[in-house]
């Protein structure tokens, strides 16, 4: 059976009124500010969000006790025009510590004028993060098949 | 209809529904098998699979009167629309932050 391969990424754009610099600053030292608060998969709240300015760095979350979720990694970092991370959550929310299951997501900055700057997202590779997932349902042929998948599958939550 | 409420970031944020869910991805499952093996009612039940469905975590197939649901084998199709709906709210936040007056953003 052929997945329905629904597109692998998602494009999202948008305008602000303020010069490239400052558009690139508040992206990478405020993500926190204005990240959905319900982007958390720590058991506790979050402290504070930190994007560590450097590649290799991590774009992570830092619970009240101290906890953190290393969820995205720092793969290009470029002011202000660019920067390029991974997204280390896989479809069943949980982190996903191998790099090559992770998809990608890339903001550009782009100068419309001094005073406003274009900010576009895309997140790619999404695909990545159901290689597992698809893989095991292509061998699925019968109840053996599913039964494992549904095994490994429940796995993914009896931590914690 | 789908809401922020009831992507998957939050659907499985409540204990309950998460093990509703989990008991879904054990195998599929009746509302009233759920109701007897949970300790919850059937209506509260209804109500979670019916959050989880929601959110394409789980598919629901009818089977004579009742209804037996299990997970949704495209769920790849849910997280894409997840994240979609993740990066506009993260945007539309992120303009207002960012159009504040410099010295205001927190």
């Amino acid at each position: 059976m052929s997945s329905s391969a629904p597109a692998a990424s998602v494009r999202r754009s948008i305008v602000v009124e303020a010069p490239i610099e400052r558009a690139f600053d508040v992206f990478t030292k405020n993500f926190g500010a204005f990240k959905p608060a319900e982007h958390n998969i720590l058991a506790v709240k979050i402290a504070e969000t930190v994007f560590e300015p450097r590649v290799g760095g991590y774009l992570y979350d830092r619970g009240i006790d101290g906890s953190e979720c290393r969820w995205a990694r720092v793969l290009a970092y470029e002011p202000p025009h660019r920067v390029l991370l991974s997204w280390n959550i896989n479809p069943r929310w949980q982190i996903e510590t191998d790099q090559d299951k992770a998809s990608e997501w890339e903001v550009c900055f782009i100068a419309e004028t001094p005073e406003r700057t274009r900010v576009e997202i895309e997140h790619r590779k999404l695909e990545r993060h159901g290689e597992g997932w698809e893989g095991v349902r292509d061998g699925v042929a019968g109840d053996q098949g599913w039964r494992l998948y549904l095994q490994r599958y429940a796995s993914l939550f009896t931590r914690g | 209809m789908i809401t922020y409420a009831n992507t998957s970031w939050t659907a499985l944020a409540d204990p309950t529904r998460r093990a509703v869910f989990e008991r879904v991805v054990e195998g599929p499952c009746s509302v009233n098998e759920l109701a007897r093996v949970l300790p919850v009612s059937r209506p509260a039940v209804s109500q979670h699979l019916k959050v989880l469905k929601d959110a394409g975590l789980v598919i629901d197939m009818r089977a004579g009167k009742q209804r037996i649901y299990r997970i949704d084998p495209e769920g790849l199709a849910a997280f894409r629309a997840e994240l979609d709906r993740f990066w506009a709210r993260t945007l539309a936040a992120y303009k207002l932050a960012v159009e504040q007056p410099p010295g205001e953003t927190k």
